[in-house]
């Protein structure tokens, strides 16, 4: 007689026969895959003598994973990448500067002329979107030309997995997984992208961890920023032979803090908000390979430095309306730019920032590369720096970074002002791409409204704290 | 004149055969309605199957040196030949026998979403380690193809893998290549038609299992679900995964999860695996 086997009765059966066959069977089912492994692989290859390209990556692995050594060279590695890269981006930048910025946008001018474009559509387009487009494109290309290639060459070399190897301990004292090293390293490309990347952690919980502090990474956006204004402003502290150097100190020591910070974070959630195990994981380190120089130099500037370029571009051109906009329309007499600037500026002066640097970081929310456009335009309309953009209202004409300098200083910004932006801009919110990443990822408002704001809150202390030692420090001495 | 022509003759012959001529091969990127063969990429980490990925489809797959870049499944197409196929690249694991998110996708697929081909890609250098997710999959499937990759490293290490003795042991073809600067694709390509269209017909190794109580309880467990999902193409698999105990597995078969597998491939389809982390908001 037949029988209706149901799911539940597969079950049952399988829970019977589990009992004959005892508890081993996990173990030795693994031991007959290994063996047979084993078998299949000793039998079809052949060892030539010695093999001493192993006994190369394990000599490199003794001093870059080295208890003692480990850290310093990761230390010295990043910053020989932005030593070449500050020192190497003047020359294309100044170029770009005067193509773009000179004389196309004199040619532009001239044919709005001819046309007869009404003044307003002429200011949007030209003075709004246009510069504000250029002028990323002058200061954004030829930084990270260079540097996302050699940080492609550092990861296709076979590095980046050391380094989650040194970090790893320090994210199990944090209570926090090691493959959170693997996010925040794809963090200091974008923090979307190190998002997501936080999948590979299985732990609800420490992948929670992850995601929170990853914005602790210093992203592309942000690269820039912290290249610019340490190359004008912590380089010139120094004697100019030293200027790149000091500059490239000056950036690493913000990533480090950024780092720092993922650290700190990490141990606070976990020790409140986040408690629980830490789990464990293998980390395999994978050989060093030579990394296949012209091709990996051809896909990250296709890949990375375009995709980062067009987003900063699609991004700048509307912010670039807006900006031209607030500096034209006048309520009373008084610009809109100047209502928000003036109403923001005593928060600003206490947090060693400016009214203008608020309101830009307000700006640019969408994303982080239009920061310095903004706050350079706002400085030009309300400094009246005439002789140095085309007007109020105007963009700016920036030949230079001894130009750009000339703006900020007579915007009022000093060392303190440098600092505090540097640190503002490694601690604030995450940028709204970012935080639609999170929402997606956790699923959950409480979460996604923690990530923003937790940094926004800390970055705003931080430079509050800073800026009453510094100017404690001053008036003492 | 007339030597010429005999010679131009001969040419029509090669022009056909896959092997001889690259532009058989047609990346077809994301755009892949109407596909064919549906074929698996699965492997160790960092073994080069996003390379091998992104050489067959044109996408491009962020590849770097390091494990664990890709967390979720992506999909892209080629054609070669006469066919279509649809290039599903999955998480790099090292075994499909734990729980965590990578392996279950991976299982998953290869076990629900039945692709005609599993090709996995074996770092040469590694042989020993990553045979023992080859053995696994080989559980699960008849029809995969191994693509014994970075073999100009373990040339360089002092390494010889003899390929034909490794096909014959594992029972499926095995095809050595170096991903990264594109050799070894074309005959890669030319397996991987073979084995979709039926014209190589595998025979894949099966690991031995001990006594002759294990054995016995396998084969009447397998026997039950074959009579309960005819469909399912691996009982046997299905019936060492309940013996050890899986609850994931467990679970889907008590919630009738698995007869909705068994029937439409995997619940989780879709690029991007939307996962969520269930925290309450």
């Amino acid at each position: 007689m037949m029988e209706e086997l149901s799911a539940v009765d597969i079950l049952s059966t399988a829970e019977r026969l589990r009992w004959n066959i005892g508890q081993d069977f996990h173990e030795n089912l693994m031991e007959d895959i290994y063996a047979d492994a084993a078998r299949i692989a000793g039998r079809a290859v052949t060892r030539a003598g010695e093999k001493p390209r192993f006994d190369l990556d394990r000599s490199i692995d003794r001093i870059v994973t080295s208890r003692l050594w480990g850290f310093p060279v990761m230390i010295l590695l990043f910053m020989l990448i932005f030593w070449i890269t500050i020192t190497g981006a003047n020359i294309p930048s100044a170029f770009l500067s005067t193509l773009l910025l000179d004389t196309i946008y004199s040619i532009l001018k001239e044919i709005s002329a001819v046309i007869g474009l009404p003044w307003w559509l002429e200011g949007i387009l030209l003075d709004g979107m246009y510069l504000a487009t250029a002028w990323v494109i002058a200061v954004m290309l030829p930084p990270m030309a260079i540097f996302f290639p050699l940080f492609t060459l550092l990861e296709d070399f076979g590095y980046l997995p050391r380094v989650a190897f040194n970090l790893d301990n320090v994210f199990k004292k944090s209570g926090a997984h090691g493959k959170q090293a693997l996010s925040m390293m794809m963090g200091f490309g974008c923090n979307a992208a190190g998002v997501i990347s936080t999948r590979v952690i299985d732990s609800p919980r420490e992948r929670l961890i992850a995601i929170i502090t990853n914005n602790f990474a210093l992203c592309n956006g942000r690269w820039p920023t912290q290249i610019l204004i340490a190359t004008i402003f912590i380089g010139g502290l120094v004697p100019a032979y030293l200027a790149g150097l000091a500059s490239a100190m000056a950036v690493v020591g913000i990533a480090i803090l950024g780092v720092l910070l993922t650290f700190l974070v990490s141990a606070g959630l976990s020790r409140s908000l986040l408690q629980g195990e830490v789990s464990t994981f293998s980390l395999e380190l994978p050989p060093y390979r030579p990394p296949r120089f012209w091709q990996t130099i051809y896909t990250s500037l296709i890949d990375r430095t375009m995709y980062v370029l067009w987003r900063a571009i699609v991004f700048a051109m509307p912010a670039g309306a807006i900006i031209w906009l607030i500096a034209n329309v006048t309520i009373d007499g008084t610009t809109l730019a100047e209502y928000m600037v003036n109403f923001l500026n005593p928060l600003g002066v206490l947090l060693g920032l400016n009214g203008i640097i608020l309101v830009a970081y307000i700006v640019a929310i969408p994303a982080n590369e239009i920061v310095i456009p903004t706050i350079l335009m706002l400085t030009i309309l309300l400094a009246g720096v005439d002789d140095l953009g085309a007007g109020a209202g105007v963009l700016f004409e920036a030949n230079s970074l001894a130009a750009t300098e000339a703006i900020l200083k007579v915007g009022g910004w000093t060392v303190l002002t440098a600092v505090c932006l540097m640190l503002f801009s490694l601690v604030h919110n995450p940028c709204s791409t970012t935080i639609y990443t999170v929402y997606k990822e956790t699923g959950s408002r409480k979460w996604t409204a923690l990530t923003a704001l937790l940094p926004l809150g800390m970055g705003l202390l931080l430079v509050f704290v800073v800026t009453q030692v510094w100017r404690l420090i001053e008036a003492l001495i | 004149m007339q030597e010429n022509e005999t010679v131009s003759k001969t040419s029509p012959a090669c022009e056909t055969c896959p092997a001889h001529n690259v532009g058989n091969l047609r990346q077809l990127g994301i755009s892949m309605d109407n596909w064919d063969y549906v074929i698996a990429l699965a492997g160790n980490p960092n073994t080069g199957k996003s390379t091998v990925f992104n050489a067959l489809t044109g996408l491009r797959q962020h590849t770097g040196n390091w494990p664990g870049k890709t967390v979720s499944r992506a999909e892209g197409g080629y054609s070669y030949g006469d066919h279509r196929y649809k290039l599903i690249d999955l998480p790099g694991t090292y075994s499909l026998l734990s729980t965590s998110y990578d392996e279950e996708i991976a299982r998953d697929f290869i076990l629900f979403g039945q692709p005609d081909v599993t090709l996995i890609v074996v770092d040469a250098t590694r042989l020993e380690r990553n045979l023992n997710l080859v053995l696994q999959v080989l559980e699960i499937t008849d029809r995969a193809v191994i693509s014994l990759n970075l073999v100009d490293e373990a040339t360089r290490h002092g390494l010889q893998v003899d390929e034909r003795r490794l096909a014959r042991d594992l029972g499926v073809p095995v095809v050595p290549t170096v991903a990264r600067r594109g050799e070894g694709l074309d005959l890669l390509l030319q397996t991987v038609a073979e084995v979709a269209t039926g014209r190589t017909v595998c025979r894949p190794h099966r690991i031995r299992s001990g006594s002759p109580a294990v054995q016995g309880a396998i084969d009447t467990l397998s026997a039950q679900i074959k009579t309960l999902y005819p469909a399912l193409p691996n009982a046997r698999w299905l019936a060492m995964r309940l013996l050890d105990g899986d609850q994931r597995v467990v679970q889907a078969i008590r919630s009738g999860e698995m007869q909705a597998n068994v029937e439409n491939g995997p619940q989780n389809e879709g690029q991007d695996l939307n996962i969520n982390l269930g925290m309450a908001s």
